[in-house]
């Protein structure tokens, strides 16, 4: 029997997407995605969740409400941990419930249970399980399963070669995989810049569900590039480099996401790396508090300063206020690379 | 070594016996005040929550007292107090602080790491040393919890105002002079004699709220605005989710014995509603709002800091809970803005409303 399943565009889905669709592809299932994140998606999820949710969330249940009667299942991951000893946020070990509780009218909830924090392999008993909800074949699932990871692997040497995680699912749809690398965005990372071009390189922090979303992220990365500036942001960095960055801490940061945000933001403050650094936060995120204030002390610490400054985003964050912010960095940055 | 730490209820007075039993200097900070919370959230990152701003204006404070040695609890997530110690040292650093922190990780099932962690704090000692420290402490912080019940249970059936916190305060101080168990003994008895003699004869129609939440905000008066006093003195029986000593056994003995194993309870209580772990207390705060509706208790409050990720969840499932089984709920989300005459508002009319489904149900 085929189904559409939804995918609300929110949260993870910048990162798993198109693992998840390979996954429910090869099972011969439709794969619907929720539209872009509008203004009326954000008041039809702040009317059903408590008002100290933080936006990402609101964000969340209202791509969810604005799947309902579109498809016949919705897919709300539990992402408790996608590594050993690390979490990722404690919102998302709850979303589920929370969706459950907050959307009444919709039917159906995949809620697949991933948790690696104590075992790296933990997750494949939940894969299975989620895939004998279509069929009674293990081999097809472990298909699927292969398929997924394949289609992973591709779209994180896509992140790398420079693309944001929106041009390498666009990316992804046209050409065939592998093609990718002789296409060369930039080679290096960001070790790779050009000498002659002063274009200024702006590395910017963020959780992907805030610096991807071009609504919750007031359009940061796309408004950096017209102003001029390349725009590098952690996912584009090798991991090596960031856990490097990362292990600086003298207590190891448990938060997946959290800790490439300060291995990046670390990396970043480096001299030398990049000409300015701009973090992306949501109103009262929780790990964002932390991870901002270890940087800005780092900041002060160091002796030849990187222009760094953070926005924080809410419901009611207005574009223009946002606009005069980034255009008064850049002129900073500008003349800190004068010096 | 002038050692200190952060407040936590009365949990001071514990921790204070314990490292004077073993020779160490104690510097504690001053109770928490205004400037207290200012100093805090002056020097602290603006959406942190409210635990780690006091602990901040608690630690200012202390140095400023003639500390230099301060002792933390790690954690490993996924609640922010696991950073805390990291967050801390560093704040405190780039303030031009001269200190030591030594931050205490959970065991995690080694008692070796647990042992070298306090042999770091105390250097070495005699076992018999130990055992007595660790009784001592022991026997305050069982104490300090027997008198919180005490009051809890008659403040609604005191005299006149006031009463029985008066009583209450003064075993307190009583529990901090002692020098041995037997001591501390004599100090509750006496304690329990007080408080009887200033209360009325027990009625049995006096509604009863059970408070929930994060454990900082539960057990420290200052900063929830004193809620379990006025509820009392509002003629209500209050039941608390959390004391103490029922903390310590599970996050640190049931931690360091792994055999010990915890309690699955909440989890089952829970899971209705929330069927995953969320770190913090997110898990217990539904498990004993249903816990409590099971009870007949007529109303529960949440008080939880603001932007405090596991209560978000919680509170965002409790309004569920309530519909579910029929019990009024309220949450209180407190930060360094909350005004005592605010809170005590929101107490008054949440008794209202409970006195009158109370009546509705008779």
């Amino acid at each position: 029997m085929k189904e559409t399943i939804g995918f609300p565009r929110a949260l993870l889905y910048y990162y798993y997407y198109p693992a998840w669709r390979a996954f429910f592809e090869s099972l011969g299932q439709t794969c619907e995605v929720s539209g872009k994140t509008t203004k009326a998606v954000i008041d039809s999820g702040i009317k059903v969740t408590v008002d100290e949710a933080c936006l990402p969330v609101k964000a969340f249940h209202g791509h969810v409400l604005s799947l309902s009667g579109v498809c016949d299942r919705v897919f709300v991951p539990r992402l408790v941990s996608v590594e050993r000893k690390a979490y990722i946020c404690p919102k998302l070990m709850g979303l589920p419930d929370m969706v459950r509780h907050n959307c009444k009218g919709i039917r159906q909830i995949i809620d697949p249970c991933i948790d690696m924090s104590r075992n790296s392999r933990a997750y494949v008993r939940e894969l299975y399980a989620t895939g004998r909800l279509f069929t009674r074949n293990p081999l097809k699932i472990s298909v699927a399963r292969r398929k997924a990871k394949q289609a992973y692997d591709v779209f994180v040497r896509l992140l790398q070669a420079g693309l944001t995680p929106i041009d390498a699912m666009d990316r992804e749809n046209r050409c065939y995989p592998n093609h990718f690398q002789d296409s060369g965005i930039f080679n290096d990372s960001v070790s790779g810049r050009d000498k002659d071009v002063r274009s200024p390189i702006i590395g910017v922090l963020g959780h992907p569900y805030i610096i991807y979303d071009s609504f919750l992220g007031m359009n940061v990365l796309d408004r950096l590039n017209l102003m001029g500036a390349r725009v590098v942001t952690m996912d584009m960095l090798q991991r090596t480099v960031v856990e490097q960055a990362a292990a600086k801490s003298q207590k190891r940061v448990f938060w997946t996401i959290g800790r490439q945000l300060l291995g990046a933001g670390y990396y970043f403050l480096a001299p030398g790396t990049v000409d300015g650094c701009l973090q992306m936060s949501a109103f009262a995120c929780g790990p964002d508090s932390f991870i901002a204030e270890l940087l800005q002390q780092e900041s002060a610490r160091s002796r030849r300063k990187v222009p760094f400054m953070t926005i924080v985003v809410d419901e009611h964050t207005g574009e223009a206020g946002v606009l005069t912010r980034l255009e008064a960095f850049m002129d900073i940055v500008a003349r800190s690379m004068l010096r | 070594m002038k050692l200190t730490f952060a407040r936590l209820g009365n949990f001071h007075i514990a921790a204070k016996a314990l490292f004077e039993a073993l020779g160490i200097d104690v510097v504690l900070p001053p109770p928490p005040t205004k400037r207290t919370m200012s100093l805090g959230s002056l020097n602290s990152p603006e959406f942190a929550c409210l635990p780690l701003k006091m602990n901040i204006g608690n630690y200012l404070e202390a140095l400023e007292k003639g500390a230099d040695t301060i002792v933390m609890v790690g954690g490993i997530g996924p609640c922010r107090l696991g950073l805390y110690g990291e967050v801390q040292r560093q704040i405190l650093e780039g303030l031009g602080c001269d200190f030591k922190m030594i931050v205490v990780e959970p065991p995690q099932g080694r008692l070796d790491r647990l042992f070298r962690q306090l042999f770091e704090i105390t250097g070495p000692q005699r076992i018999p040393q130990y055992i007595k420290a660790l009784h001592l402490g022991w026997s305050k912080l069982a104490a300090i919890d027997s008198m919180e019940k005490l009051a809890l249970k008659r403040r609604p059936f005191e005299e006149s105002k006031g009463d029985i916190s008066f009583a209450y305060e003064e075993t307190l101080r009583c529990i901090d002079k002692a020098r041995s168990p037997k001591e501390v003994a004599s100090a509750v008895e006496n304690g329990q004699r007080a408080i009887k003699s200033v209360c009325k004869k027990t009625d049995g129609n006096k509604p009863r709220i059970g408070i929930v939440g994060e454990v900082f905000m539960v057990l420290e008066p200052f900063v929830n605005c004193e809620i379990e006093k006025h509820l009392g003195e509002m003629g209500v029986v209050v039941h608390r989710s959390i004391y103490l000593s029922d903390w310590v056994v599970e996050h640190v003995v049931k931690d360091a014995f792994r055999i010990l194993r915890k309690s699955k309870l909440p989890y089952e209580l829970a899971k209705p509603y929330l069927c995953h772990f969320v770190g913090g207390h997110g898990v217990e705060t539904i498990a004993s709002t249903v816990d409590y509706a099971r009870q007949g208790l007529d109303g529960v409050i949440q008080v939880a800091p603001f932007t405090c990720m596991p209560e978000i969840i919680a509170q965002d499932l409790l309004p569920t809970v309530s519909r579910d089984l029929g019990i009024p709920v309220m949450t209180l989300v407190l930060d360094e803005h909350s005004s005592g005459t605010g809170v005590l508002t929101r107490l008054e009319a949440f008794v209202d409303l409970v006195r009158m489904s109370q009546r509705q149900r008779r």
